[in-house]
């Protein structure tokens, strides 16, 4: 569709051999994401049905390619929209030249920040007037907070902070932990002005240790990686989160904890396969181990069924549950699922006799879920500091919520 | 066209802009819009700078094709490289380097000059990298005009986006130069250090990968760097995180030994980043894994815990589900095996096939790698059986076979599990493993002789691999039994020698044949003999090329798992200069004589005497030299190597160039792996007459002889690997320095590799067609395919002329053959398809050492294209 030669190893032709063998070949995402085809390789990833290539003859570095095509769609959802198709890229090819001329040069990526981008790569829709002087804005571009430009001003100076946790937990059929993990996310969306000086605090143990404790629980946290705009330096040194935010929504970290997990439901199946595999009785039960403050919302538990079952006899104390052939599972839906309820559903599958019967292969059940104010980490935000020189009064608003990652139980 | 010509010279700006657009999206879908060059070219008088980066693209587009007209364009360039507005000055300085033509330089260096010196970083940070781009072109230039050093001092300009692009440029042009231009100080280190936090995620990386080529003078100068750089560990741009990881790798091997607490504490720093990485986006994921795969070998303990974080998630995509096993099986260990195999156990169940495959051979593997866990793995292996699911069956038992190999005499009680799913067998390898077992366990399976009749009942229409595994079980069951299965055998062998046209069903036939016939106990010490155990060293990687690759991480190398000179092809900056024509020169010289010879010696080239006598040019062979090593990881010493045949010898040619040793160098010794070839340096010392000094450069060479105890057997089937490990230590300072390169194979054809017309049509017609092998060899240098010229440089390489013929029915196309002998006893024989008038030529190629086929062929291909 678009193409950009930024160096003279790799020809147009050479697209069209990838052209033959990836996108013709339908690939669905099977094959490594690198591939070499004489001589040259080829780096790609998807958006809908579009795929981002980078061709090189050389020895590059996979995880730059990588990071900037990720960037680059990224920076095109951003211009134009998030589920940019190929029509929105056809009406903006000249756009989409300027902006990959900007961002890399000679094969180095360069400034990808959308922000600073907006500022002098439009479609004209900014005024001459709102333009910044040049040099203004060439100091912002190579400027060492390329996130952020100078001068912002908002009436009301506030932070939203949300938490975001995924748990992902495997229970082998006999209840023990298999891999349990909590990924979580810090979500900022900052209106501050000026150039704010943020410090941030978690109750990370290492910190709270240090400091000698204040009493309260604490999280061990295992690994942690940061937006650019924090100072890893300082982090290193003495674990404390500095930076001058960017504006607007932004991840200022993400964290990963494996110890002492609150799991949120506990589920506790007997699946059996009875008269020689012509039914198979299932009795499953579900306990919300959060408190009784709370409730989960959008819970889906898919219980596993035969592909030859023909019919489920199920009951379940609340919530719908049916079997649903296409999933190959009965599924059951519950609304709302207050804290420290227990709920039991039961049910007989009827299967269908084969010719050649084959062994169940007996999948995990799944869990979907959404905890609000509730965090399976138990991490909490401790504080978010903002020192500007006006001295202005700052609104902070947060908020937690765990979600289902992989939430699977073997049975 | 006409209408759009005339909206280009629109006065209006708004329609102006829209019709370069429209230029510009006629170009993008392929359209030629090269007539409206001119007009398009005088838009770019505008102080617009919207309409000037358009009109900018198009230039870049056909300044290739229209070398002239980018001429006109110059003026321009220059005038906007001192425009007021510093994106203006920035944009004429980028497109300039863009410009690919000759003529554009010498009014690009003026420009470039003062953009390196310019007031605005943006400026300054675009013609950093437009540097590299100008020595991409013209090397000669950016040496003369000292833009090198005004790279170095942009190291320590104020803005770190300015310090990175620096840094790039200046690595960039060490890498093609193979010179060391980068030359880190003391005071260059502190300045990238410094610039590592300051400046944005990619110019880290660039720094970084900078880091990891230098080599700190000691312990205590890697161990600091490795303090300033492991912060980075914690950047969510995972590109920082992999070169932050390389530099901490690469020079944890400095530390030595004896700092073992620093490096325990590294290890245990390095496995958090290394598995948050495995929270990434798949194609993250699978730049990690495949970097963790080179890391678990290397360092094993970094990760020695962490084996759950590999344990498949169920909607990972295959390729990472792949690799996750491939590392599952590198980690697993006794404290671990019961909880993997539970894993593996489940990923038998799951849908895709090749995963499944690959799960069951894991649990194998995990048998052959842990001697106590052996009966655990097998266990699961039968209860996988048990599944009849077909394709897992026949995965097992191929593994198992290998486990029984491991550990002889010890499993045989599940044979009798095995004999049930004979009738799901119906793939070559799994048929063949189960007719191996039967063989080697005849004497306690009962029925063992009456389950080889039934296979036999097949015997014409199976695989290769299953035809010769029957007749070796037949024959071992003989031995063991042989009342009962007399007439078996015999039939077998009969089989075998007579009906086959597999050379070697029918070489094993008549060896068995003449053991059994003759000398019946010598035949139970051959057959029955004890087979050397097994160890499980699949896809583990040889120590001198897993150094290579370590050094390698956060490249493609450790994608690819192969070093950078095996799959990059990197023109040497700059053009072949007077220099090589003189070397052609002193060669004619030299060997007049022998190629005279060789053309005497039964060429028939009467009918075309008279017309291709003038022009004939002289070959001689020649090694083809290939860069193996730079100066960062050869001690200072670029090192390019390749192999060639002279006087009946082979020679190893070695030229190192000393770009930083620091002395002159002229002593070092050399070691070669065992190789595909069996070849071993004749004397290990190599010396520099005279020694090389610093910036100067030496060749040798190394006389090579055939060690068959330094061959590397090459299994049936497999193609050979080229490659040849040398380990080179240089006797000044006992540095040792590793290196792979590929054996170029025409260097092994021996001179007695001539046959009679009539041997070769026998030998021609007797390799089954399967056994061939073709390729198309285009894009020859203009004046490469004169028939005779070929036949020439061919003989000067030991590859023989048999016969020519025109191709009946195809005017102007003639077919020539050509037979040539390894120095091993292997012979070779080509067909090469010409046609007049067409720069390109068809290879076919037939021999019975298929393995060493590929070799053959690509060495014929290489020498039609060189001159």
């Amino acid at each position: 569709m678009i193409s950009r030669q930024y160096r003279d190893d790799v020809g147009r032709a050479a697209a069209d051999s990838f052209r033959l063998q990836v996108v013709a070949a339908k690939e669905t995402g099977t094959d490594a994401p690198i591939k070499r085809i004489e001589n040259c390789s080829f780096l790609y990833t998807r958006h809908l049905n579009m795929y981002f290539v980078a061709m090189t003859r050389s020895n590059v570095n996979p995880a730059l390619v990588f990071e900037y095509l990720f960037q680059l769609v990224k920076i095109l959802k951003a211009y134009l929209g998030e589920e940019f198709d190929e029509n929105a890229m056809r009406n903006n090819m000249t756009l989409i030249y300027e902006l990959m001329d900007e961002t890399m040069d000679f094969g180095y990526p360069q400034n990808c920040a959308v922000d600073v981008l907006r500022l002098y790569i439009n479609l004209g829709n900014v005024k001459p007037q709102d333009e910044p002087e040049p040099s203004q804005l060439t100091s912002q571009i190579t400027g060492a907070i390329d996130w952020r430009r100078e001068g912002i001003r908002h009436k009301k100076n506030e932070v939203y902070i949300d938490v975001l946790e995924s748990v992902n937990l495997l229970l082998s059929s006999t209840g023990s932990v298999l891999r349990n993990e909590v990924q979580g996310a810090v979500q900022m969306n900052t209106k501050l002005t000026g150039m704010p000086e943020c410090k941030f605090g978690l109750n990370d143990k290492l910190v709270i240790d240090k400091d000698k404790g204040d009493g309260k629980q604490t999280v061990e946290i295992d690994d942690c990686t940061f937006h650019r705009c924090v100072r890893l330096g300082k982090f290193d040194a003495d674990r404390t989160i500095t930076f001058i935010p960017p504006d607007g929504e932004f991840e200022l970290m993400h964290y990963r904890v494996t110890d002492n997990i609150n799991l949120p439901f506990r589920v506790i199946p007997a699946v059996q396969e009875e008269n020689n595999m012509t039914k198979v009785s299932i009795n499953v039960k579900v306990i919300a181990s959060f408190s009784d403050q709370l409730f989960a919302t959008h819970v889906v538990i898919k219980i596993p069924v035969p592909k030859n079952t023909s019919k489920a006899k199920i009951k379940n104390s609340f919530g719908r549950a049916k079997y649903e052939p296409e999933q190959n599972a009965i599924v059951w839906r519950v609304k709302r699922f207050a804290g420290k309820a227990e709920c039991i559903i039961t049910a007989d599958v009827d299967l269908m006799p084969m010719t050649r019967p084959k062994p169940w292969s007996r999948p995990p059940i799944q869990l979907e879920f959404q905890v609000p104010m509730f965090t399976a980490s138990g991490v909490h935000v401790r504080f978010l500091r903002v020192y500007d020189k006006s001295g202005y009064h700052t609104n902070r608003w947060v908020r937690y919520i765990t979600k289902a990652g992989n939430y699977q139980i073997r049975i | 066209m006409h209408e759009l010509r005339m909206e280009l010279h629109s006065t209006d700006r708004a329609v102006k802009v829209d019709a370069v657009k429209k230029v510009i999206a006629s170009m993008t879908v392929g359209k030629d819009v090269s007539m409206l060059f001119t007009d398009v070219l005088n838009c770019v008088q505008t102080g617009n700078i919207e309409l000037k980066k358009l009109v900018y693209l198009y230039l870049i587009n056909y300044s290739k094709t229209q070398p002239e007209l980018t001429l006109l364009a110059v003026n321009t360039f220059v005038k906007d490289a001192s425009d007021s507005n510093p994106l203006i000055r920035a944009l004429a300085v980028r497109t300039m380097g863009c410009i690919r033509v000759d003529r554009i330089t010498e009014y690009l260096c003026d420009p470039l000059s003062r953009a390196l010196r310019d007031e605005d970083p943006y400026v300054r940070k675009t013609a950093a990298v437009c540097v590299a781009k100008l020595y991409d072109i013209a090397p000669d230039l950016v040496e003369e005009r000292g833009f090198i050093e005004i790279l170095h001092d942009l190291i320590s300009d104020s803005n770190p986006s300015v310090v990175a692009n620096g840094v790039a440029a200046l690595s960039e042009i060490a890498e093609s130069s193979g010179k060391d231009v980068m030359r880190i100080t003391a005071s260059v280190l502190q300045k990238l250090l410094a610039a590592l936090n300051e400046c944005t995620e990619w110019g880290q990386v660039f720094i970084l990968d900078s880091l990891a080529k230098y080599t700190p003078a000691d312990g205590r100068e890697a161990e600091g760097i490795i303090e300033r750089v492991t912060p980075r560990l914690q950047h969510a741009n995972s590109a920082v995180v992999m070169s932050a990881v390389k530099v901490i790798l690469s020079y944890m091997e400095l530390m030595g030994s004896q700092n073992s607490d620093a490096i325990r504490a590294l290890t245990r720093k390095l496995a958090p980043p290394l598995v948050t990485l495995l929270n990434s986006e798949p194609e993250i994921q699978y730049v990690a894994l495949r970097n963790i795969n080179l890391i678990v070998q290397k360092r094993p303990n970094i990760l020695e815990n962490e084996i759950k974080v590999f344990f498949c998630k169920y909607n990972d995509p295959i390729y990472v589900k792949m690799e996750k096993l491939e590392i599952i099986i590198k980690l697993v260990s006794e404290k671990n095996i019961d909880q993997v195999l539970l894993e593996l156990k489940e990923y038998a169940t799951e849908v895709d096939v090749d995963f499944v495959r690959k799960a069951v051979s894991a649990i194998g593997r995990c048998a052959v790698k842990l001697e106590r866990a052996a009966e655990r793995c097998i266990a699961v292996l039968l209860e996988l059986i048990q599944t009849k699911v077909n394709y897992v069956v026949q995965e097992a038992v191929i593994v198992i076979k290998d486990v029984f190999r491991r550990y002889p005499n010890r499993y045989e009680s599940i044979i009798a599990t095995l004999c049930d799913n004979l009738d799901t067998l119906d793939e070559p390898l799994a048929k063949a493993s189960m007719i191996w077992i039967i063989g080697e366990y005849a004497e306690r399976i009962d029925n063992a002789d009456e389950l080889l009749e039934t296979f036999l009942e097949t015997f014409e229409e199976e695989d290769p691999a299953v035809q010769l595994q029957l007749l070796t079980a037949t024959v071992k069951c003989f031995l063991k039994n042989p009342e009962d299965t007399q007439d078996m055998v015999q039939r077998v062998l009969d089989m075998a020698t007579e009906e086959s046209d597999n050379p070697d069903l029918r070489d094993r036939g008549f060896i068995y044949w003449r053991l059994l016939s003759t000398d019946p106990d010598a035949a139970k010490i051959v057959v029955l003999g004890d087979k050397p155990v097994i160890e499980d060293d699949t896809f583990k990687l040889e120590p001198a090329l897993l150094n290579i690759l370590i050094g390698q991480i956060a490249t493609l190398s450790s994608i690819y798992h192969k070093p950078p000179d095996s799959f990059v092809v990197r023109r040497r900056a700059g053009l072949p200069t007077e220099e090589d024509d003189e070397e052609d020169d002193d060669d004619d010289d030299e060997y007049d004589e022998e190629v005279r010879d060789s053309s005497a010696g039964g060429v028939d080239l009467l009918d075309m005497g008279g017309m291709s006598v003038n022009d004939h040019k002289q070959f001689t062979p020649t090694a083809p030299m290939t860069r193996v090593a730079g100066p960062e990881k050869a001690g200072g010493i670029e090192v390019f190597s390749g192999f060639v045949q002279e006087g009946g010898k082979i020679f190893m040619e070695l030229e190192f160039s000393n770009v930083s040793a620091g002395q002159d160098i002229s002593t070092f010794a050399i070691q070669l792996n065992k190789n595909a070839f069996g070849l071993s340096p004749a004397n290990q010392q190599v010396i520099f007459q005279p020694p090389v000094s610093p910036g100067s450069s030496g060749t040798t060479r190394v006389e090579m002889v055939m060690n068959p105890a330094m061959q590397v057997p090459t299994p049936n089937g497999q193609n050979v690997n080229p490659q040849i490990q040398v380990a080179i230590k240089n006797m000044h300072n006992n540095g040792v320095f590793y290196f792979a390169v590929n054996l170029n194979f025409e260097c092994l054809f021996s001179a007695d590799g001539e046959m009679e017309k009539t041997a070769f049509i026998e030998a021609w017609k007797s390799i089954d067609d399967r056994h061939e092998l073709y390729a198309t060899v285009s894009d020859l240098p203009a004046d490469s395919t004169s028939i005779e010229d070929v036949q020439q440089k061919f003989a000067a390489y030991n590859i023989f002329f048999i016969a020519r013929r025109p191709v009946p029915n195809a005017e102007g196309q003639e077919v020539v053959y050509f037979s040539m002998k390894s120095v091993h006893g292997m012979t070779f024989f080509a067909e090469l398809t010409f046609k007049r008038g067409v720069n390109a030529a068809k290879v076919c190629l037939k021999t019975e050492a298929t393995s060493y086929g590929g070799l053959a062929k690509s060495a014929l291909e290489s020498l039609l294209r060189s001159d």
